[in-house]
């Protein structure tokens, strides 16, 4: 019953292709099979939104997908936010607003946030809290990454031009 | 939010962005399970489904038919292994004799006592085909009546360990005064109770062994928090010496206290690399984490309070017990004597005797979490102020003013504790300036006329609490710095990062002590083979203690330098002078420390303290209660807390938001509930409530540096576990405050709305009820 | 938690994902957004030997507004619902008991198939498809059958479809914009399932009093039914509060919770009273504004 797959998918600008096995998650074959170890795990049922990753452009937890569901999909997980060396614009605030401590939530709460701003870079604060409590924290108490993300409009709007 | 209010306006002080912050953003952490070993085993672990019972047999066969499988050990492995008995945990603080036979086995051995215990441990290719093995091995337990709550531990019907004829293992005492006042106009006997909670950091457990069989070394990945002290527990148990022993701390996705004190995987992983001659990695699920990291806060008292007519408190007396679950692991002797220790507070009180009971159960093990023994104390001491307060017609407030150790009265003495004896003073302060900075931050006076009114279909209150935070525990720390070739300086220190800033704090202070740039400094920390010596970060002592040691380093390191020039420059020592960047000089020569870097300059030393010094400050909520529901809304919640030396006032404040946040977790949602069998029921995070962003939006730390501590050259305090300890006792005291025309007296923990909702309508559970 | 492991199917159509189910004896389960079902796999609740994934399968993502109502295909995601904007207008009800459901990134897979498949005693759709008196089609080896919401849940976790069927449309009837409703939930947090939750609506006859009263609790019993002695006590009356109120008493006498882990058969009852009794002052609330 350990059956093996062959998928394809875009990660972060590249295209992929790996075996995996059918009841692999997505969450692992990135950690695991990628070696791309940005994406972690904190639960494993769906809870703790640590392996929130973006899959054809929506925050999803990368560990309730089996990577097969991946096959052909656009795939984007925190190490495909920055450009080369610069931070981007939402890292910079996080460092900024000192919105990190053991950094181990951090990549989740990242591409949850990136997702959301992308779509809706005029969320207020009550629902950047609302969609960020889809991500446990357990040390800063979430105030400076609320207020991180809040800071971060600006750099999406004018993304998004003045068209918005 | 951010209020700082610094003396300085060097590096230390400042608010500037944290090294650690680039990596970890862009996820190029390297927490243990990012970590991938050539030829890498994955091990799982077979834990006890009942609560107490005895060992019959334990059938592997099945797991080893599987073609992944490449060992299962049991304690009889293990017993071989060891020289014939399966070693057990020591206790890395406060050990005591009576507390030996309560030790756990690294592996469950004849006997299992509490639900999640390991039994065997399964060794595959895979992760996955090591759980799928665990479902192999046929367990025979003749299953044994379960304590699951302290009154049937006192009760000894069952016994958890048959040879030592009772369930509590010790009692410790703390003791101040000699004689109690022969009569109190005033005493205020209560109960009180908190649950069961604990830390859950978001990263679980794990560890990565290998075993270097040609030059017999053995190295762990995967430590934190205590590494040395871990090295020295493992040395032992592998009869192999320290120094063939690596402990690799990496990224770790906090603590709070709970992980890297040893636990038997600590033995287990290791035994297996070993025993395989192939690493081994374990990574802790979260099912696990919860039925198997050290649980912590459940106690009961009864206590009373004697004073005077006017408040004035003359005595605080009663019993505290400690529900430590089924074995006394490595700090479990911690908690119920910093509880009994840290009733009085900032408080004068004259007369104390306090006796806590370390009692057990068939229970998940327990431990320290962030401010072990004074979240449950402030609980306790501040609903009985603010009842005391009320039945004598004194406000709150004023009480507590009357009765806060005055600046003029420091260094003021703690109760002496037992078994081993401490004592400990309170060392430096203005406790009631932090107070009233905290009532002016929540507007205390201004919110006054709120006390129990009903607005827009909900009750509002106000509470208040004062606390202090003892930190820097002894006895010493570590730090080396070496000058790179390039003149750039390595700092290398024994406190362990947890996540909260240790490296920029520790680039900061060396940078200000040797006028280097930022830039040019690296710290690494945690690691043993880093320091000849360290002991970690736990009670607050990282800053203190690491940052210290750094300063010694940087001062001793500074006259090595003098030294190197002064050969250089064939002339005393003392004619150098140094210049920033360590530049020596000497009439008109200088030399850069990149040209002495050749020397080999390097300077080790450790920073010894036999003093705790305390942080000390005050908390204060605003909440509305909706009657009907009993679901409180956290309006404001401001702490206000003296560290006596902010190094990073960002980092300072981040964490006693955290802390905050921790805090209210801990007084509403978090629970770890057990059935009369000994099944934990809440062994997931859908069961056990985490906070989340949108539960406490309106929480605010104040940082301030106003009485320096005496017992270190930083004048730090320690600032990481002072914000959690009030957060229970505050949000009790404003709930009865908002629902005061329904008398509700929160006396246990966790204030679910059920909870409330039963206040206000009469059917209070007595603290007996609770398990 | 690593999951156990199982054979994997996604066919490209509904005939050929029942064939799947029907030659499996049982022994297959089928994932739609699998966040209800991936989890349960993770806990080793379940060891099916085959998955069969519906992503593939064409024609199940529509969300269609005619009539006869609102067809959700059973593939249909709860941020599909958020973001189709004439579901607003078209069933306010169903788009503001969707705004509770769990969180953001749940919300980009989870599918009204699967919660209602899932039947979780708490869960919201339920409990509107079951006030609403919607109709599921099934479809099976046999062939297609239509079952109202209130003979679709069995039990807690349990509903009528077979191990060979698929639910492929719930229809939600249609909705006049004279409704009242509200839906109201008691939840520890945001996104968690409700300790109790209550979902209302009431049409008015000629002379403003209430007909069609409609009251179900979620989380109060193993799957969501209609209150019917508790609409009785409204229909008819002129919604004023003594008229809530007694409604709102009759609901508290009517359901049969249980006591578990987190809440007690006593304090659901309560909140029964106060959450029917606020969402009836909130629907009538809404009459005002309407006129």
């Amino acid at each position: 019953m350990n059956e093996a797959r062959s998928i394809r998918f875009d990660l972060n600008g590249k295209a992929v292709q790996i075996d995996v096995a059918t009841h692999r998650t997505l969450a692992d074959c990135l950690r695991h099979d990628l070696l791309q170890t940005g994406t972690h795990v904190g639960c494993e049922h769906g809870v703790c939104g640590a392996c929130t990753v973006i899959v054809d452009g929506a925050a999803v937890r990368a560990c309730l997908m089996l990577a097969v569901q991946a096959d052909g999909a656009r795939v984007t997980t925190v190490e495909g936010l920055a450009s080369g060396d610069r931070l981007s614009p939402l890292q910079t605030e996080f460092r900024r607003h000192h919105a990190l401590q053991c950094g181990f939530c951090t990549p989740g709460i990242l591409t949850t946030a990136h997702a959301l701003l992308t779509n809706e870079p005029d969320a207020d604060r009550p629902r950047i809290r609302e969609v960020l409590s889809g991500n446990l924290c357990r040390c800063t108490g979430y105030v400076p990454i609320v207020e991180a993300v809040y800071a971060a409009r600006d750099a999406y709007r004018s993304e998004r031009g003045t068209d918005s | 939010m951010t209020a700082r209010e610094s003396l300085e306006t060097s590096l230390v002080g400042s608010p500037i962005e944290r090294l650690e912050d680039a990596a970890l953003l862009r996820g190029r952490g390297c927490f243990i399970d990012d970590v991938h070993e050539q030829g890498m085993l994955h091990a799982a672990f077979l834990r006890s489904p009942v609560a107490h019972g005895r060992i019959r047999a334990i059938d592997t066969s099945g797991a080893r038919a599987l073609p992944a499988i490449r060992a299962v050990y049991t304690a009889h492995d293990v017993a071989k292994f060891a020289k014939g008995s399966v070693p057990t945990i020591p206790l890395r603080l406060m050990s005591s004799p009576e507390l030996v036979p309560f030790e756990q086995p690294v592996i469950a051995d004849g006997k299992v006592r509490y639900v999640g215990e390991p039994v065997a441990m399964v060794v595959a290719d895979t992760a996955a085909e090591a759980e799928d093995a665990i479902e192999a091995i046929a367990l025979d337990i003749e299953m044994l009546p379960a304590i699951a709550n302290r009154r049937a531990t006192v009760a000894a019907e069952t016994l958890l360990f048959e040879k030592h004829g009772s369930n509590v293992a010790m009692h410790y005492e703390a003791a101040k005064g000699e004689a109690r006042a022969q009569h109190t106009p005033y005493v205020r006997r209560e109960r009180f109770a908190v649950q069961r909670h604990t830390a859950v950091p978001m990263e679980t457990r794990g560890l990565l062994a290998t075993w270097d069989g040609a030059s017999a070394r053995l190295t762990v990945k995967g430590a934190a928090k205590v590494p040395f002290s871990t090295r020295r527990v493992l040395a032992k148990c592998m009869e192999l010496p320290e120094a063939s022993i690596d402990l690799v701390e990496l990224n770790v996705g906090g603590s709070f206290g709970v992980r890297g004190e040893f636990y038997p995987e600590d033995f287990m992983v290791p035994f297996a690399a070993r025993t395989l001659g192939r690493p081994v990695k374990w990574i802790e699920d979260r099912r696990e984490n919860l039925l198997a990291s050290n649980h912590a806060r459940e106690m009961d008292c009864e206590l009373a309070l004697a004073c005077e007519r006017d408040g004035t408190i003359v005595s605080l007396e009663g019993d505290v017990w400690v529900d430590a679950g089924a074995y006394v692991r490595a700090s479990a002797s911690i908690p119920p004597r910093s509880v009994a220790q840290s009733l009085c507070g900032p408080y004068r009180v004259p007369f104390v005797r306090i006796t806590s009971h370390l009692a057990l159960t068939n229970k998940t093990p327990t431990g320290t979490y962030r401010g072990p023994g004074r979240f449950e104390a402030e609980f306790f001491r501040e609903r009985l102020l603010d009842m005391a307060a009320r039945e004598l017609g004194i406000d709150p407030v004023e009480l507590r003013r009357r009765n806060l150790v005055s600046p003029t009265q420091l260094p003021y003495p703690l109760p002496t504790m037992t078994s081993p004896e401490r004592r400990s003073e309170l060392d430096s302060g203005d406790y009631a300036m932090a107070l009233d900075r905290c009532l002016a931050e929540i507007g205390w006076r201004d919110k006054a006329a709120l006390q129990g009114r009903l607005i827009d279909r909900r009750y509002h209150g106000l509470g208040v609490g004062c606390f202090v935070a003892g930190g820097a525990a002894g006895p010493r720390e570590t730090a080396r710095i070496m000058v790179e070739k390039d003149g750039s300086l390595a700092v290398y220190v024994g406190s362990a990062s947890v996540g909260q800033g240790l490296e920029t704090i520790c680039a900061q202070i060396a940078s200000d002590a040797l006028r280097v740039p930022l830039e040019r400094i690296r710290v690494f920390h945690g690691s043993t083979s880093y320091v000849s010596e360290g002991f970690g970060s736990y009670h607050s002592r990282s800053t203190a203690m690491g940052g210290s040691a750094i300063l010694v380093a940087a001062e001793s390191l500074g006259k090595r330098v003098r030294e190197a020039a002064a050969q250089r420059f064939a002339c005393p020592r003392e004619d150098i002078t140094l210049g920033p960047e360590l530049r020596a000089e000497h009439g008109g020569r200088s030399l850069a420390l990149a040209e002495l870097a050749g020397d080999g300059l390097s300077a080790e030393e450790a920073f010894s303290n036999a003093h705790i010094t305390y942080s000390y400050g005050a908390a204060a909520a605003h909440v509305a209660v909706d009657a009907r529901t009993g679901h409180v809304d956290v309006l404001d919640y401001v702490n206000v807390e003296d560290v006596g030396r902010v190094i990073n006032p960002l980092t300072a404040v981040g964490q006693a938001v955290g802390g905050i946040v921790q805090g209210l977790g801990g007084t509403f949602l978090e629970h770890l509930q057990y059935d009369d069998d000994g099944q934990l029921l809440t062994a997931s995070l859908a069961d056990y409530m985490l906070p989340t962003a949108s539960d406490f939006p309106n929480v605010r730390a104040v940082v301030l540096e106003h009485a320096r501590s005496p017992c270190n050259p930083l004048g730090a305090k320690g600032g990481g576990e002072g914000s959690i300890a009030p957060v229970a006792g505050v949000i009790a005291n404003a709930v009865a405050s908002a629902l005061v025309d329904f008398d509700v007296q929160p006396r246990e923990l966790p204030l679910t709305p059920q909870r409330i909702w039963e206040l206000i309508h009469d059917r209070e559970r007595t603290t007996g009820s609770v398990r | 938690m690593k999951l156990p492991a199982f054979g994997y199917a996604s066919p490209s159509s509904l005939s050929d994902a029942i064939a799947l189910l029907a030659a499996a004896r049982g022994t297959a389960k089928p994932i739609a957004g699998g966040q209800s079902l991936i989890p349960v796999l993770a806990f080793r609740l379940a060891k099916p030997a085959l998955l069969v994934d519906l992503r593939n399968v064409p024609g199940l993502d529509r969300i269609r507004i005619g009539a006869d109502g609102v067809r959700l295909g059973a593939m249909v995601r709860w941020c599909d619902i958020e973001a189709d904007d004439r579901l607003r207008g078209a069933h306010p009800l169903l788009v503001d008991a969707v705004s509770h459901v769990a969180h953001y990134q749940i919300r980009n897979r989870g599918t009204v198939g699967g919660s209602l498949a899932h039947a979780d005693p708490a869960a919201e759709l339920p409990g509107v498809a079951v006030a609403c008196e919607a109709e599921l089609t099934l479809m099976g080896p046999q062939g297609s059958r239509v079952v109202s919401a209130s003979d679709f849940f069995r039990g807690a976790l349990s509903t009528v479809l077979t191990d060979d069927e698929l639910i492929v449309e719930v229809r939600l009837p249609a909705w006049p914009n004279s409704r009242r409703w509200a839906f109201e939930e008691f939840a520890r947090r945001r996104g968690d399932f409700a300790l109790a939750g209550i979902v209302a609506f009431y049409d008015r006859d000629a002379s403003g009093r209430a007909t069609n009263t409609r009251l179900v609790a979620i989380g109060t019993a193993q799957y969501p039914r209609r209150l019917r002695r508790a609409e009785a006590a409204l229909d008819g009356s002129p919604v004023d509060e003594q008229a809530i109120e007694r409604a709102a008493r009759a609901a508290r006498l009517e359901v049969e919770p249980a006591s578990d882990l987190h809440a007690s058969a006593d304090y659901r009852r309560s909140l029964v009273e106060t959450l029917a009794e606020r969402a009836l002052l909130e629907a009538r609330a809404r009459a005002d504004q309407a006129s």
